[in-house]
């Protein structure tokens, strides 16, 4: 039996640790509440207004000049088309370069410097990524254009990508390689076959957040693409995108401009927060 | 340290002077070894001796790891596999490997079994399922999952999952099969059941076997290795090894004095 003055030691002790217990599970609580607090008023507004300003031919007509009828459609195209361009041409480069740094020499100095840079391009400013791209192409081919956007964006893509990449192939248990070594499989194929598949849901999640995180990007576009008032298909020529417009009707006096800039708002916000349902429901059906 | 070889029929690998290391360290010292053939050989020691390290120069699994190193010579059928200019893929093909934990493939059970098999053999679909089907059997799983041969292998549990691994490696028809403790992480039943078949395979194969468990070696095995911190102390037939064992050292750690 345990002496009454033991028992009574650990009562107090006990009592002391549930207090302690208590103050951190509030701080912890309205810390959360802060948070959450502003990203429901930032929907909450989004919603409210976005809504209002979005009608039928916010998606069909073009945008409109001051005091106008107009839509977004040839933002929303821009938007599209760079941004699927962007993921496209930053998709395979990110890959395989995810897949070089966790399959091939991982330790060796090239990775480590690859990793190194990439950290770096990783947290790069957007509008530093956009400078860039205005001197390297928006400055020597006079104009602007839909490919420096392209190109901008597929910039930021990179680095996300393969930093997924690597991330998803080195949770792949090494044992599961071993055993495909061990069958007489040669390195490509074990890598496509197994490995990559293995790691599939984690590295799509990953190109779709990227996805998300450039539909939104507004700095490397106002160097790039920068806007254009029409429709326009030739991506040799300023291309509107969504971001750029909202930025430019939302600063607007004009109360239309305005309204379709909240619309462009709700639209993104929409379509951001299905690419993370999506990415998180693929990660889910793996796991 | 050299230990006599036993009186055995035909010898299908052979061990001479190997020394391994891992980096600097010397994980492996003048090993000397017969294995003979189509019988079932047991690694026992403990845990750091070297015997999944002797295994895993078998198939040169290690080669995977710049840093490690094997010196001496191993002769499969009468011919070095270490400096063999053999592919290093031909040499899987003929030594087969079953890991610790059971690694299914990301894929279906079939597909599982038919990724081997297709690194080095163009099958028609009849073929294919027939190998399938013969792996499966072999490797008594077939009437437990021939109604889902197109579910993921993982959703299969841990014991049918290293069968599956077993018959991922007898359906390529390797010549040599090494398990590196296979029911580890298994359940006394399924233990039981891989156990039969490791003794069913020695009719086809000659198989390695390294294992924690005593029992496990005395059980399955003809012949039994005792090695301690990369010395090979005894090597013999498994009945004399567990009853009148050579060396003090074997006999204590059999007895569970020591280990």
């Amino acid at each position: 039996m345990m002496s009454p003055e033991v028992r009574a030691a650990r009562a107090a002790k006990f009592a002391q640790r549930n207090v302690v217990n208590k103050i951190a599970t509030a701080l912890a609580l309205s810390a959360m509440a802060f948070g959450l607090f502003w990203l429901f008023w930032i929907l909450f507004e989004t919603v409210r207004q976005g809504i209002g300003g979005l009608t039928l031919a916010t998606l069909t007509q073009m945008t409109p000049g001051p005091n106008e009828e107009g839509g977004l459609a040839n933002a929303i195209y821009g938007s599209l088309l760079m941004v699927a361009l962007a993921t496209f041409v930053g998709t395979p480069v990110g890959v395989m370069a995810g897949i070089y740094l966790a399959e091939f020499e991982p330790k060796g100095w090239l990775a480590n410097v690859t990793r190194f840079v990439n950290d770096i391009l990783l947290s790069a400013p957007s509008i530093v990524i956009g400078l860039f791209v205005y001197a390297v192409v928006v400055h020597p081919t006079h104009t602007f254009s839909a490919l420096a956007g392209v190109l901008a964006l597929a910039l930021i893509v990179i680095p996300v990508v393969i930093r997924t990449t690597e991330n998803m192939l080195q949770l792949v248990p090494p044992g599961l390689r071993e055993a495909a070594y061990a069958l007489g499989a040669p390195k490509w194929k074990v890598i496509l076959s197994i490995t990559l598949k293995a790691a599939r849901t984690g590295v799509i999640t990953g190109i779709l957040l990227a996805v998300a995180r450039i539909s939104g990007e507004t700095a490397p576009l106002l160097f790039t693409a920068l806007s254009n008032q029409f429709w326009t298909s030739s991506l040799g020529q300023p291309m509107a995108s969504l971001p750029v417009t909202i930025f430019k009707f939302a600063m607007s006096p004009y109360e239309n401009w305005q309204k379709l800039a909240w619309a462009g708002v709700f639209l993104i916000t929409l379509a951001v927060l299905g690419l993370n349902i999506l990415a998180r429901v693929l990660t889910r059906s793996k796991h | 340290m050299l230990a006599t070889p036993p009186v055995i029929e035909k010898t299908k690998i052979a061990v001479k002077d190997l020394n391994f290391f891992y980096g600097k360290f010397h994980a492996l010292k003048g090993i000397n070894l017969e294995i003979p053939e189509k019988k079932v050989t047991a690694f026992i020691g403990p845990s750091g001796c070297g015997k999944s390290t002797l295994l895993r120069i078998f198939n040169r699994m290690f080669e995977l790891y710049p840093e490690q190193r094997a010196e001496g010579q191993i002769l499969l059928d009468g011919e070095d596999l270490l400096t063999s200019k053999e592919d290093v893929a031909l040499l899987r093909a003929k030594v087969g490997m079953v890991f610790q934990k059971p690694t299914p493939f990301p894929m279906s059970i079939y597909d599982n079994i038919a990724f081997g098999v297709k690194l080095f053999e163009n099958l028609n679909a009849t073929d294919m399922e027939e190998r399938v089907e013969w792996a499966l059997r072999k490797s008594a799983l077939w009437t437990e999952v021939k109604d889902k041969l197109h579910q993921s292998g993982s959703s299969l549990s841990g014991g049918q999952q290293q069968r599956l691994c077993i018959a991922r490696g007898i359906a390529i028809k390797p010549e040599v099969l090494l398990l590196d403790e296979p029911c580890s992480a298994l359940d006394p039943i399924s233990t039981a059941k891989v156990e039969e078949l490791i003794v069913e395979l020695k009719e086809d194969y000659t198989v390695v076997i390294v294992t924690h468990n005593m029992q496990q070696a005395a059980r399955c095995s003809d012949y039994t290795a005792y090695m301690y911190l990369g010395d090979l102390v005894e090597f013999g037939a498994t009945e004399q090894m567990f009853f009148k064992p050579t060396r003090k050292e074997t006999e204590d750690y059999i007895t569970g004095r020591f280990g």
